[in-house]
């Protein structure tokens, strides 16, 4: 789950992460107030779940979703232009997101900027803390271009992070004095509150040094594993279903796991990675999927009927792939579900079965004998290729 | 010979008597797994289905029945504390089906069996299967057929395409590890791939990845240096778009890293037979084979 960087910034703080002073606003003269209760030069930034938000541009050709300004009128004017607008930026695709909440902070006098991220190594099975006194560019550039400049600490899990490896960040940032106490600090802070949460990234980008010497986050950026959720019930209110596909959360009411792509074809699949290998295979035959769907290993009547209506509710499919491998389940009970499903949503599209498995063939009969126009194929390629043809 | 378990593997099941655990345990025992014991605390001292024996703790299944096996069915936030439980009563093998683990838990028991003679299989994995003798897990036992080639994946549906393409062209299998899809396996493609190296009677192997993470490059490298049999794999993914978790927890590139693309050149340098499309996995194997 991805948060804003207001809400983030809330969180880091209370694990003693030291950020700027700031509040959010959803209006205007909201943010105005908090401007005049600030006091003196202010930052205005846009609160969407992407990157690149300070070289952005909204849709109507306003520039920058982070902007420095002199005093609660600027600071009204400025939320004015942003909120209800949409920015787009390098991560947000080219239809941009629409912000609704702007972030009023005090400006910071910047003398330094730094990198400071925490995130999972896959291949070591721990934490990985990155830091890097390339900050305020993205982490992957400074990674390709120059991984020399990034200092790389692993935590073990069982022990969690140790003083010396603190030490060690704020040495190899070239801290000194009561900066490195605060650094050190700020590193240990950041550790805890990235375990204690569950995050599955956690990044400070830029870290700074400002100018009367204190190390302050002047942005922030968490990630949290789904599969944790369950005990982070504080987390939970923190989800912004307006920054998601709405038919992507209507899916996931139904456990029904929908990612919407930009494709035609529909694809309805048992199981994660066969779903991936569908939309492969769509591909390779000259097509484009317009979605991943695990509709899970059972494929169930009920589920397969809410997979119909997902799909059908994206106007850019013009046919549906159902590809099935009936495991444990048999190829026939799959069938009267898919049949049960389509009759009762009205399907009018051009739907292509691939079934698999055990009981294939009354599988396959039963399809054809319903009187519902469904195309069955033998085997995956030639139903991609049957998919492919009747979008063309 | 197979790798990991065969017809004397003595398995326990914790979280038998759960909906999940049951209708699995039942279709392993058809199959011909010797399932020998079930845990569920609380309920230890009667019997499952009036045949297999309960326990309230994993020691006491392996004291009494000699358990060296564990099936793992028990929900996500429990699922990291069995785990934990079959390795300190000292079972060998442990294979958790359990989706859903937080990350952090996996790292953490990942460290605790890294230094105990425990090899966990998962979790989210559709387990592992030697045909013919023992079946730990919820694949379709009957799309397997006794043979030759060693399947590895971290996938399960897509798993069951490979293996069926396997049987229905003869080959058959020596065992099927699903490795699972989380971010954090208990076993690696590397490590599954070295068992099936030394195993006389698998002769190739079929190695099925998806994006996310850098165990199939990691796998690469190893088969570069020491992999003596033929491999093709398939890597599920090619469409994926980046930044997007592709419902497994571990199937999602992230800055940049982890294509498919990325994947599939390490493992045709290192030799690999990589076929782009899952359809031709068993056509692959066949060709490497004769």
């Amino acid at each position: 789950m991805k948060v804003h960087e207001y809400q983030a910034k809330e969180i880091l703080e209370r694990f003693g992460v030291c950020v700027p002073k700031g509040r959010v606003a959803t209006t205007p003269d909201e943010a105005g107030s908090i401007a005049k209760e600030l006091g003196g030069r202010i930052v205005v930034k846009a609160q969407i779940h992407a990157g690149g938000r300070g070289k952005g541009t909204f849709v109507d050709g306003f520039k920058g979703g982070v902007k420095l300004v002199n005093g609660p009128d600027e600071a009204r004017e400025t939320a004015a232009k942003m909120l209800g607008n949409v920015l787009v930026t390098h991560q947000t695709g080219p239809s941009g997101k629409q912000v609704q909440k702007v972030y009023v902070t005090e400006a910071s006098s910047i003398a330094k900027e730094y990198y400071l991220g925490i995130v999972l190594d896959r291949a070591k099975g721990c934490n990985v803390i990155m830091s890097s006194t390339e900050g305020g560019v993205e982490i992957e550039k400074v990674a390709a271009e120059t991984p020399e400049k990034i200092l790389k600490t692993w935590v073990a899990p069982l022990s969690g992070l140790q003083a010396y490896q603190a030490r060690e960040i704020a040495f190899g940032l070239g801290f000194k004095g009561d900066a490195f106490k605060e650094c050190v600090k700020l590193v240990t802070a950041l550790y805890r509150a990235h375990e204690e949460t569950d995050a599955t990234l956690t990044e400070i980008n830029p870290l700074i040094l400002t100018e009367d010497g204190h190390v302050v986050a002047l942005d922030a950026k968490i990630n949290f594993d789904d599969n944790a959720m369950y005990r982070h019930p504080e987390l939970t209110p923190l989800r912004d279903f307006s920054e998601e596909d709405p038919l992507e959360t209507e899916a996931s009411k139904f456990d029904l796991n929908y990612i919407r792509l930009d494709g035609s074809i529909g694809c309805m699949v048992n199981g994660a990675g066969l779903a991936m290998a569908t939309m492969d295979v769509i591909k390779l035959e000259g097509g484009e999927p317009a979605n991943f769907l695990d509709v899970g290993g059972g494929a169930t009547t009920e589920r397969v009927k809410n997979a119909f209506r997902i799909l059908l509710s994206d106007k850019n499919v013009k046919a549906v792939l159902i590809n099935i491998f009936g495991g444990i389940v048999r190829c026939d009970v799959i069938a009267e579900g898919v049949i049960a499903a389509a009759k009762e949503i009205g399907v009018s599209l051009p739907v292509v079965v691939r079934l698999q498995g055990t009981n294939v063939d009354k599988g396959r009969q039963m399809l054809q004998a319903s009187g519902l126009k469904f195309k069955v194929a033998d085997n995956l390629k030639q139903a991609a290729a049957m998919a492919v043809a009747s979008v063309e | 010979m197979s790798i990991l378990v065969n017809k004397k593997t003595r398995v326990v099941v914790q979280g038998l008597t759960g909906k999940e655990g049951s209708f699995h345990a039942r279709q392993s025992i058809e199959y011909g797994t010797n399932v020998v014991a079930g845990v569920t605390p609380g309920k230890g001292g009667g019997l499952w289905e009036e045949k297999v024996p309960l326990f309230d703790t994993v020691k006491d299944a392996v004291r009494e029945t000699g358990a060296n096996a564990s099936l793992i069915f028990v929900p996500p936030p429990f699922a990291a504390d069995a785990i934990l439980e079959a390795a300190g009563a000292g079972i060998e093998v442990v294979v958790c089906i359990t989706e859903g683990l937080p990350a952090r838990d996996e790292a953490r028991v990942k460290a605790v069996l890294d230094a105990s003679n425990t090899r966990l299989i998962g979790p989210n994995c559709p387990g592992i299967i030697t045909p013919g003798e023992c079946k730990m897990g919820i694949m379709p036992g009957y799309i397997h057929k006794k043979g030759r080639v060693g399947v590895i994946s971290r996938s399960g549906t897509l798993t069951y395409e490979a293996v069926w393409q396997l049987t229905e062209c003869g080959l058959g299998e020596s065992t099927c590890i699903g490795i699972g899809g989380d971010p954090v396996p208990g076993t690696s493609h590397k490590e599954a791939l070295k068992l099936f190296n030394a195993d006389p009677e698998t002769e190739g192997v079929v190695l099925i990845g998806e994006i996310g993470g850098t165990s199939e490059e990691e796998a690469a490298r190893y088969i570069k240096s020491r992999m003596k049999k033929p491999v093709v794999a398939f890597i599920a993914g090619q469409t994926a778009p980046p930044g997007r978790r592709m419902g497994h927890a571990g199937a999602i590139i992230a800055g940049g890293k982890g294509t498919a693309a990325e994947k599939m050149a390490a493992l045709t340098a290192a030799g690999v037979r990589v076929v782009k499309s899952p359809v031709e996995i068993g056509a692959a194997m066949m060709e490497m084979l004769k």
